[in-house]
């Protein structure tokens, strides 16, 4: 293969020595501004390493020369951002919620936070559309177990439901009848036909009159006699066509005989008030949210420092 | 030339080289048309902006204004949204069509007057003549060696291009912002990053193309030459050198008369060749290269004049006077060149987009609703059995003014719907609005309606003013409800 190099008389170049099948390949010099600039790439490289961190030392790179990193810049952006928010953010845990509803700018704000922060922590049950699933409520709709004004969405997000670390969490305690032994098959059977009768699925009959009996020995005192529901227990309205497990006769069934234990974090664990503030102004504006008692509504009207607060912090 | 195979041969590159172009000084009717036309049209690029127009407190008070921020488009008296973007297709499209019926009627008129490209090559000209001296010195200047002189010379020239190209390049900026508030953040250093790149962008490609590229944009990177050939036909005006006239060409005339050889009125002095800014030969015929700026009619003439022969060796004419000429009949009238159907044609298409725009302008609503079905949950059934779906509802007003709105339901007995922030005990079949001028307001509407065997049911949000104009508008829009049995 190696052949000797020589100048290829037409080109007037030499050669780089090897023939392929006749070919010879010309060792044409580089252009000029070719070389140059690949000089230019070492001298650029060199005042890289010296500037920025570039040598890999044991635990960490070396400095550079005015101590940029990216971690740092990532710091002051996070800094300056923290700063920005903190006014606003001090003014909605300051405001209490019923007031809150009466300041545009620090609603405004909430919304924006409650629906970002809905989508970190509560997409994973309520859906990102907050339409829920079986077992795991819809916050869009008007039914509410535990009441859907913004107090008392506020206190089902900081305390939870059955979360055993919390003392104010929220419980419900249904008897787990079939299992428990407290009614025999038959006695649940009529206990659902009494349920699906007063939620309109089926007609009267003769289980559905015994099981109403048995409904109000053993479920009206959550319940309530006609069947709407108590929210001081969390019991739902059974009334109504709404079912967070279904209202089909397999699942009541299932439901009676086993009971149901949802449970729910207990975000005040978790996240600062702020934060719960705001998702609980979110879910509440969802569409479904109820209005706040009157007298909250009457004290919210003469709201004022927090709101001039956050006015003056904020461009 | 050697044979292909001759493998000796040394390799032809496969690229020429750029031969520079000095174009020499003229004087004439057609140049003096070119500098009346360059002045009018840089004086239209550099006024426009500048013009104001009384908006009120809520929009720009220019009259010409791309806001690309907003994304609006003002002109004059018109607005235009970017929902009404046609206007502006519509616009593009009679520009280019204008430019067929200009070029099927008198030829590359475009290319040697009012492109830009030769505008500015024509500017750069001039002041390299100005600094320079004319064609003989600027040879003379480009084959010295480079001395001091050359070099201060080659930088006066550079620099003064520069200053011309960011002033013209520049001033593009103007058309996209408030000038005057422009104006100033640009010199304080305030102007958003954008202003400034742009006009670097631009004053570069004007600096490059206007003064060292020239005609080798127009051969080489503008695609319209190519286009504009098949736009012209026999009956374009087109810059002609007439051979019939002219050949035989004939150096020493004198002489050659004395010895009674046959003349041609062409006596071979090249001004026409040296005048053109392209550099191109037009007595070899009609070429890419020639944009018709008709210089060299104008450095003819002269010459036609000094020996006393008619003007108009080189001249406009179509190929059919042309020919009407050598046979020694009239040419044809102006007007019939003007008038035909390939002309009448054009004009029609582009008058008639004209037209249609206008009345759509003169009709079209100042106000607009759009509404979106949120599909996330596509429904929600409530706990009294009836259904809700939501919408996200936008309402246009395109007016300097605040008005008054009803949003209403079309349709959808028995439905009912509340905004955002309310509850539904204060849902009714309206909502009023007010719609701060020049601007979009967004609502989220919750609308209810019984449960019912159908599960789509088509109905309209319609949209009304509640002023003196009483304009409306609506969006057709459907209501979703579970399927049967769900
Ligand atoms: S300027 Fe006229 S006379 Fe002179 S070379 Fe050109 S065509 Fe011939
Ligand atoms: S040939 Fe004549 S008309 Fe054509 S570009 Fe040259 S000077 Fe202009």
């Amino acid at each position: 293969m190696a052949e000797k190099k020589r100048i290829d008389a037409p080109t007037g170049t030499q050669t780089v020595g090897h023939e392929w099948d006749g070919i010879e390949e010309l060792d044409t010099p580089m252009p000029r501004w070719w070389v140059w600039t690949f000089y230019a790439t070492i001298v650029f490289a060199i005042g890289y390493v010296v500037v920025y961190p570039a040598i890999p030392f044991a635990h960490e790179a070396s400095k550079g020369l005015f101590g940029w990193s990216s971690r740092g810049q990532l710091q002051q952006v996070m800094d300056a951002e923290t700063a920005r928010r903190t006014p606003i953010l001090s003014a909605i845990a300051a405001t209490p919620i019923e007031k809150l509803v009466a300041q545009p700018k620090l609603m405004e704000a909430a919304m924006q936070g409650g629906a970002a922060a809905f989508k970190v922590h509560c997409v994973q049950c309520h859906g990102s559309g907050a339409a829920g699933a079986k077992g795991y409520p819809n916050l869009v709709d008007d039914d509410w177990l535990w009441g859907g004004d913004l107090q008392s969405i506020e206190y089902t997000i900081t305390h939870g439901v059955r979360n055993p670390d919390e003392a104010k969490t929220r419980i419900s305690l249904m008897p787990a009848f079939g299992k428990d032994g407290i009614l025999t098959g038959t006695q649940v059977q009529d206990v659902v036909s009494h349920v699906r009768v007063i939620s309109g699925q089926e007609k009267a009959s003769a289980s559905s009159r015994r099981g109403d009996v048995l409904f109000q020995q053993n479920c009206a005192v959550c319940h309530g006699p006609a069947g709407k529901g108590l929210r001081e227990f969390g019991a739902p309205n059974l009334t109504d066509p709404i079912w967070l497990y279904g209202g089909d006769r397999e699942t009541l069934t299932q439901t009676v005989t086993n009971s149901r234990r949802g449970v729910m974090p207990a975000w005040g664990h978790a996240l600062d008030k702020a934060t719960i503030r705001m998702l609980a102004v979110y879910v509440h504006g969802l569409g479904g949210g109820e209005a706040t008692p009157v007298a909250a509504q009457i004290a919210a009207q003469a709201a004022g420092a927090p709101e001039a607060q956050a006015n003056a912090a904020t461009p | 030339m050697s044979p292909v195979n001759d493998v000796t041969a040394p390799a032809e590159s496969l690229y020429a080289k750029r031969k520079s172009v000095f174009p020499k000084q003229v004087d004439g009717p057609f140049r003096r048309f070119k500098w009346l036309v360059m002045a009018v049209t840089l004086t239209i690029y550099w006024a426009t902006p500048w013009i104001r127009w009384d908006r009120g407190p809520h929009a720009p008070n220019q009259a010409v204004l791309v806001d690309l921020a907003n994304r609006r488009f003002f002109m004059f008296g018109i607005e235009i949204w970017p929902h009404e973007f046609y206007y502006v297709a519509g616009l593009l499209i009679m520009a280019g069509v204008g430019l067929f019926l200009v070029t099927s009627a008198v030829g590359r008129a475009w290319c040697g007057y009012a492109c830009p490209q030769t505008v500015w090559t024509d500017l750069f000209q001039h002041v390299e003549r100005f600094l320079d001296g004319d064609r003989n010195a600027q040879i003379r200047l480009e084959k010295a060696p480079w001395t001091p002189m050359k070099v201060w010379k080659r930088l006066r020239k550079w620099a003064v291009w520069l200053v011309i190209s960011f002033l013209t390049g520049g001033a593009w900026i103007f058309y996209f912002a408030d000038a005057p508030t422009l104006q100033h953040q640009f010199w304080t250093g305030q102007a958003p990053f954008v202003a400034y790149g742009t006009t670097f962008v631009l004053t570069m490609t004007t600096f490059i193309f206007g003064g060292f590229m020239r005609e080798q944009v127009c051969i080489y990177m503008c695609p319209w030459p190519r286009i504009q050939t098949a736009m012209t036909d026999e009956k374009s005006l087109i810059v002609t050198y007439k051979h019939w006239r002219g050949e035989p060409r004939t150096k020493g005339l004198k002489k050659a008369q004395d010895e009674g050889l046959p003349t041609g009125d062409c006596i071979d002095c090249l001004q026409c060749v040296q005048v053109c800014p392209t550099g191109i030969d037009i007595r070899e015929g009609p070429q890419i290269g020639c944009i018709t700026c008709a210089l060299c009619v104008d450095a003819c003439d002269k010459v036609m004049a000094q020996i006393g022969r008619p003007r108009g060796l080189i001249d406009y004419a179509t190929e059919i006077d042309c020919e009407a000429e050598m046979k020694g009949e009239a040419p044809a009238p102006v007007r019939k060149r003007l008038f035909r159907p390939r002309t009448i044609a054009y004009f029609a298409i582009w008058a008639s987009i004209g037209l249609a725009m206008l009345f759509a302008l003169g009709v079209r609503s100042r106000i607009d609703i759009a509404a979106n079905a949120e599909r996330n949950p596509v429904y929600v059934r409530l706990s009294d059995g009836s259904i809700r779906n939501s919408y996200l509802i936008k309402v246009r007003n395109m007016q300097s003014r605040a008005r008054p709105m009803a949003i209403g339901l079309d349709g959808l007995d028995g439905a009912l719907m509340w905004r955002e922030g309310q509850t539904r005990d204060q849902a009714s079949r309206t909502l009023q609005i007010d719609v701060p001028p020049d601007q979009v307001l967004k609502e989220r509407v919750h609308v209810v309606a019984p449960a019912q065997g159908i599960a789509r049911q088509d109905f309209a949000f319609t949209l009304r003013t509640l002023d003196e104009q009483k304009e409306a508008a609506q969006d057709d829009e459907s209501f979703v409800r579970p399927e049967v049995g769900q």
